[in-house]
């Protein structure tokens, strides 16, 4: 009998909590969700440089990780492995763009690497520098007055001379002789003609060869300087160098 | 040594040349007064005394050299030529007549001009008109007038002229002359330049005038240095080349047919023939190298220049034509300016820097006996004199830091290297060059501020300066 009792006791109470539950909220508890079907895993991607900054010409290191992916491609590479490394040398500044497609999706990544240009400017056209440079190296040579000799101070112009005729092997030049205003105007004539002889001799003992150097005498016939003073005397008193093509 | 240390002992002496060497300057010997035994010699050589008031006073370096010192000159009367026709153009022509006439016997040398102040109002025209008292007793006080008339008649300009002995009244007619031509400014002054040097070759010993003479020089004044010519008295210049270069150094060949000069080509300088017949340049080779300074053997039959051949510019021979080129200085130095003796035909001088500073140097034309000249200072730019026993010179004489020497012109006795300076305190003189008589000497001087050409008697007086436009250098006399 008393379990019995027990069950309406239980019963009841049940009851009473249904009841219970039931006034306390109106709406019905949602239907459990349905067990999600087994989804594939998302990709993932990742891409480094390094270094992230170079000179033009100089190389660097490309890194990437991928995963859950079945296709990735870097713009500009190509297919490569999902995982890996390679090294690039760009001449511009580029962003490498790396896409990682999987089941799961797409994934991008992307590393830039900054290219700077190099300090030395590409050498223009050959025929319109030599002359520039020919005009930048080439130095006159300067002479005491009256004399035809070739001074211990001009030699360091000399060796530029040579120096710019040994490395322009198609340069030739022709070496004007000039005096200053004093004097008579046939021996200055006859003086310049020596002291041109004389410049070119020293480059020719110095291996240029005497074909490509000619002479020529302008005495006082035209001065660079026309003062009557010493700093303008020396300044007429000179072997000048001429560019010939 | 110069002379003028003997100034004072020597005043009013004739000098005469000694044998000595320069470097041992031998004392002006007293009462040798130089007298020449022949008239043409006498006036050929350049004597030399002192200015001995200026010497005195001043004490500059002032040497009095002259033609005839110690001969009173002829004292000449020129009264202006009178119209002979009534024609419009005569004044114009008279100006010019009588004015080329005054100048060409003033700078003569040879003749004392009497002053114009003491003219008798009445001047003769034609011979009959001649009042010789008027004229041979003081004021005037002349021996010799040159007097006459001149006009244009029918299209053509006559000139009559004669040269009087106005103290020999019985035979007074020296000259008589008569020339026609068509009427020009040109005209009237070549007819007062053909009676001046009949007038000097009388009265002068004997010696051509120069009056008909011409002046080859180099002008800036196109914008480049050409060759230019003009009469000996400045007048009539005009451009002989248009090279539009650089032209230098212009020599008139003996006969006065070409003129040799250098000039700046393509191929360098190289030497160049004018031909004045042909009015265009005639050919000589191009030699290459720098070629400079040409100059005429007294024949005219070669050349004598400085070419750079083998590094130093050295005195090299040719034909008239360029050929059979040789050269006849080897040394290292820069050899330029060359020179004959036109009397000899012989002997070359020449500037030469193989010690340092150019000096003068003499040699005999295939380049022996050479022999040194000047001693020190800047020496360049020698002449010959016709005679061939002077050089003229261009010499800074005391050269160096501290000594700011001009550059003068001198005269050289080539026997005793004995010299005498002939210009004074006038900037810087160079390129003399003699006229055919060798009584004047024409060069290149900067007294006037720039470059201008002058002459002036061989003893410096008579300075006359005939260029003013441009630059104007490198005067070359004709020989004749």
């Amino acid at each position: 009998m008393k379990q019995q009792n027990r069950k309406w006791f239980l019963l009841v109470v049940a009851l009473g909590a249904v009841m219970m539950l039931g006034a306390c909220g109106k709406k019905k508890l949602p239907p459990p969700p349905p067990p999600p079907p087994p989804a594939p895993a998302a990709p993932t991607a990742a891409i480094s440089a390094s270094p992230n900054s170079i000179q033009a010409g100089q190389s660097a290191s490309l890194t990437w990780q991928t995963s859950n992916a079945t296709d990735v491609s870097i713009d500009g590479i190509g297919a490569v492995q999902p995982n890996g490394s390679q090294s690039v040398s760009p001449t511009d500044s580029t962003t490498y763009h790396l896409t990682a497609k999987g089941a799961g999706g797409t994934q991008e990544a992307s590393a830039r690497i900054t290219v700077t240009q190099a300090p030395a400017p590409p050498p223009p056209p050959p025929s319109a520098t030599e002359q520039e440079l020919f005009s930048q190296n080439v130095k006159d040579v300067y002479f005491d007055y009256d004399k035809a000799e070739v001074r211990g101070d001009q030699q360091g112009s000399l060796q530029a001379d040579v120096q710019f005729l040994t490395q322009h092997p198609n340069v030739n030049i022709t070496i004007e002789g000039h005096c200053d205003e004093r004097g008579s105007t046939e021996y200055n004539i006859a003086l310049g003609d020596k002291r041109a002889t004389a410049v070119k001799s020293a480059l020719v003992a110095a291996g240029i060869n005497a074909s490509r150097i000619k002479t020529i005498s302008y005495g006082k016939e035209k001065p660079f300087c026309s003062e009557s003073n010493e700093a303008c005397w020396q300044q007429n008193r000179r072997g000048h160098f001429v560019y010939q093509q | 040594m110069p002379w003028n240390k003997y100034r004072a002992t020597i005043l009013s002496y004739g000098v005469r040349f000694s044998g000595k060497r320069m470097d041992q300057p031998v004392r002006p010997t007293h009462r040798r007064s130089f007298r020449s035994s022949t008239p043409s010699v006498r006036l050929a050589l350049v004597l030399m005394a002192i200015c001995s008031l200026s010497g005195l006073v001043f004490a500059q370096d002032w040497v009095k050299t002259g033609t005839s010192l110690g001969v009173e000159k002829v004292r000449l009367a020129v009264p202006d030529f009178k119209p002979s026709t009534t024609d419009p153009q005569n004044t114009a022509l008279l100006k010019t007549f009588n004015d080329t006439l005054w100048n060409d016997l003033d700078v003569s040398g040879v003749v004392e001009l009497v002053s114009k102040s003491f003219y008798p109002l009445q001047a003769p025209g034609q011979p009959p008109e001649v009042n010789f008292l008027a004229w041979n007793a003081p004021p005037p006080n002349a021996a010799m007038l040159a007097f006459g008339s001149l006009g244009v008649s029918g299209g053509r300009l006559t000139l009559q002229g004669w040269l009087y002995d106005v103290k020999n009244i019985q035979s007074p007619q020296i000259l008589g002359k008569q020339y026609g031509d068509t009427p020009s400014d040109a005209a009237a002054r070549l007819m007062a330049h053909k009676f001046a040097d009949e007038i000097i070759f009388r009265l002068g010993g004997g010696l051509a005038g120069i009056a008909e003479s011409q002046i080859y020089f180099v002008s800036d004044r196109s914008g480049h240095k050409e060759i230019w010519a003009m009469d000996y008295d400045g007048s009539n210049q005009h451009q002989i080349t248009h090279l539009n270069s650089i032209s230098l150094s212009p020599r008139i060949s003996p006969d006065g047919s070409r003129i040799a000069f250098s000039s700046m080509t393509k191929s360098g300088w190289e030497i160049m023939l004018y031909s004045l017949d042909l009015s265009r340049a005639v050919n000589f080779p191009h030699l290459g190298g720098t070629n400079l300074s040409p100059a005429w053997s007294g024949d005219g039959t070669k050349l004598a220049f400085s070419a750079s051949r083998s590094g130093a510019p050295e005195i090299c021979v040719t034909d008239a034509s360029g050929g059979n080129l040789h050269c006849v200085t080897t040394a290292k130095g820069p050899d330029v300016s060359p020179v004959w003796n036109r009397k000899t035909n012989s002997q070359i001088a020449f500037v030469s820097g193989r010690t340092g500073l150019p000096q003068i140097y003499a040699m005999e034309q295939d380049g022996t006996n050479l022999q040194r000249m000047t001693d020190q200072g800047y020496a360049v730019s020698p002449n010959w004199a016709p005679n061939g026993q002077f050089l003229t010179f261009a010499w800074v004489r005391k050269y160096g830091p501290g000594e700011p020497g001009a550059s003068d012109l001198y005269l050289m006795d080539i026997a005793s290297k004995q010299w005498v300076q002939l210009t004074h305190d006038g900037g810087r003189n160079d390129f003399p060059s003699w006229s055919p008589d060798g009584r004047h000497i024409v060069f290149q001087s900067s007294r006037s501020g720039k470059e201008e050409i002058w002459t002036m008697l061989a003893d410096g007086t008579k300075l006359q300066q005939l260029t003013f436009a441009g630059r104007n250098t490198q005067p070359n006399w004709s020989w004749k």
